[in-house]
């Protein structure tokens, strides 16, 4: 009882503190930013410089850095220096009648041709065109090349920041079932005692109620997917290079989990799975309209799988990058409005960042959640059968 | 429109480096990891089902010692119980039998004493005869030669005899 009041008024000593901090920090915030957030700062020039070797003075344009940041790209871009890009080349690989691997430095960003084996390439608008010695890119009507196109199987940056994430995650559980088998039943300790919670939350709160009888068969590979989309998430929100990519708002990548929720559902449907689909419970006239649907229901559950991981995280990535747009947006009309917008952008930022730490936990958690949803009404017992429309 | 659309590179390396994650998470880590989970959850249901169970036998050893300490007690109470009663019926006993014997003793002291007053007297009434007799000689050998006197010697020694005995009735 005593304490009590102490600690009240303790709280109350630190509060304005805390509050002083946060003036001082934000008064002499634009200073401070432009010292250390030079990945943003320069968006504005990357711009700058492209639009001078477009020979066009085009201003700052959101829309489009917002783009090319969230889209996969052939160099990992981190700064423009003095007008010029500085970024890590990544490996090209390209299958054109043979192997041609080069680095993507040699693309000068779209400005050279690249010769290799006899072959001409040309980088234009984030693809490799097949082009003639001198480098001619054929445009239609659109304004999209007509070139013929190589199989790309390049290091882009989100296959760079897919390995990077996959060596992580690696790195985390081998050394987690290490401990596990060193230790054996001794309490967690360290990295294990992070993740055992989550792995025993997953397993008895979402894969338990929800995969069925079961479920300790998908327990892997649905284990697997929620880590490898919640790290992922988490390593898409560090702006620093080999992180940041935005590996999981990408549709190949959110495509392929979702074909693997596909397949492992379907194969593992049992009798009366199937039995729902082509034969529902309803007078033999309704079939006709009930079976397609039911069709369609198989393929929109993953196909929705897709589309809600895929929108969510680039939305988090478009909305934080908006926030740093609004910036230079009004920077450009006046040095000081900019400065002044910073503030507000960076608290912005720094709210939208706290939400996205929730959305990448969530979303990984809806996933799985919902993928062993479909497994559980997949191998579900048939006396169940009519209790899950 | 590139946004939606899953570029080929990309899609091929995903299938490639997820497809080798999943395999080695699920050779090298789930594997060790759930099972240790497992068994550590085994070890710990069973740690608490043995506790319970030297729970449960703590306490019924206890009653049991409770139910011999009852036991003991009543056992305990029942010996004193006895032992009082015990004592008792011999205090009680030996009252009645010496009260017995002290009335024996002194029916029969009355009895001797009747009967050693009854052998007295016998003696004593021989010896008056005796005593009479000899006087009666004496007299007799001294007056007889006078029939008057004679006579009230007589009458005289009847008379004596008379008080004699209603003296000693």
């Amino acid at each position: 009882m005593l304490t009590m009041p102490k600690n009240k008024g303790l709280s109350i000593f630190i509060k304005p503190q805390i509050l002083l901090f946060f003036i001082f920090f934000a008064l002499f915030t634009p200073a401070f930013l432009l010292a250390n957030e030079p990945d943003h700062t320069k968006n504005n020039d990357i711009k700058a410089t492209e639009a001078t070797h477009a020979k066009t003075s085009e201003a700052f344009n959101p829309g489009k850095m917002i783009l090319e940041h969230v889209k996969d790209a052939h160099d990992w871009h981190i700064l423009d220096y003095n007008g010029h890009a500085v970024s890590v080349p990544l490996p090209v690989i390209l299958y054109d009648n043979g192997l041609h691997v080069f680095m993507s430095s040699k693309f000068e960003h779209g400005h050279a041709t690249v010769e290799s084996k006899g072959n001409f390439y040309k980088l234009h608008d984030g693809h490799v065109y097949k082009t003639d010695a001198a480098g001619e890119i054929a445009v239609d009507a659109k304004g999209k090349a007509t070139n013929a196109t190589p199989i790309d199987l390049s290091i882009t940056k989100n296959v760079l920041a897919l390995l990077v994430g996959a060596v992580i995650i690696l790195l985390i559980f081998f050394s987690v079932a290490k401990a596990y088998r060193k230790r054996g039943n001794a309490a967690p300790k360290g990295l294990q005692s992070l993740v055992e919670p989550l792995i025993v939350f997953l397993r008895d709160e979402v894969i338990k109620p929800s995969a069925g009888k079961h479920y300790a068969k998908f327990l892997p590979l649905l284990l697997s997917i929620f880590f490898f989309i919640f790290i992922n998430n988490l390593l898409g929100l560090i702006p620093i290079f080999p992180f940041g990519a935005n590996l999981t708002g990408n549709i190949a990548v959110t495509m392929i989990l979702a074909i693997i929720v596909f397949f492992v559902v379907n194969f593992s449907g049992n009798k009366s799975y199937w039995k729902h689909i082509f034969m529902p419970d309803v007078p033999k006239a309704m079939w006709i309209l009930l079976i397609p649907i039911e069709i369609l229901g198989v393929v929109l559950k993953p196909f929705v799988l897709m589309l809600r991981l895929f929108a969510n995280i680039t939305a988090g990535h478009i909305i934080i990058l908006g926030f740093f747009s609004l910036i230079f947006i009004f920077g450009q009309k006046n040095m000081f409005v900019g400065y002044g917008t910073s503030i507000i952008s960076v608290a912005f930022t720094l709210f939208m960042s706290m939400l996205e730490l929730l959305v990448a936990f969530l979303q990984a958690y809806v996933f799985t959640l919902l993928t062993s949803l479909y497994i559980g009404s997949a191998t579900e017992e048939h006396h169940h059968a009519e209790d899950h429309h | 429109m590139d946004l939606v659309l899953p570029g080929l590179g990309l899609t091929f390396w995903m299938v490639l480096v997820f497809g080798l994650l999943l395999f080695l998470l699920k050779k090298f880590a789930w594997k060790p990891i759930l099972s240790a989970l497992n068994e550590r959850e085994n070890s710990i249901e069973e740690a608490l089902k043995s506790a319970e169970q030297a729970r449960e036998q703590m306490s019924k050893l206890k009653s049991d010692n409770e139910a011999l300490f009852k036991q003991a007690r009543n056992e305990r109470d029942e010996i004193l119980k006895e032992a009082r009663d015990m004592k008792d019926s011999i205090i009680s006993e030996a009252k009645r039998s010496a009260e017995e014997e002290g009335k024996r003793m002194i029916q029969k002291a009355t009895e001797e004493i009747s009967k050693q007053k009854a052998v007295a007297i016998a003696e004593l009434k021989g010896q008056v005869a005796s005593l009479s007799v000899s006087i009666a000689e004496k007299l007799i050998n001294n007056q007889l030669s006078n029939s008057a006197e004679q006579q009230t010697i007589i009458a005289n020694q009847v008379n004596n005899l008379n008080n004699n005995q209603q003296a000693i009735a």
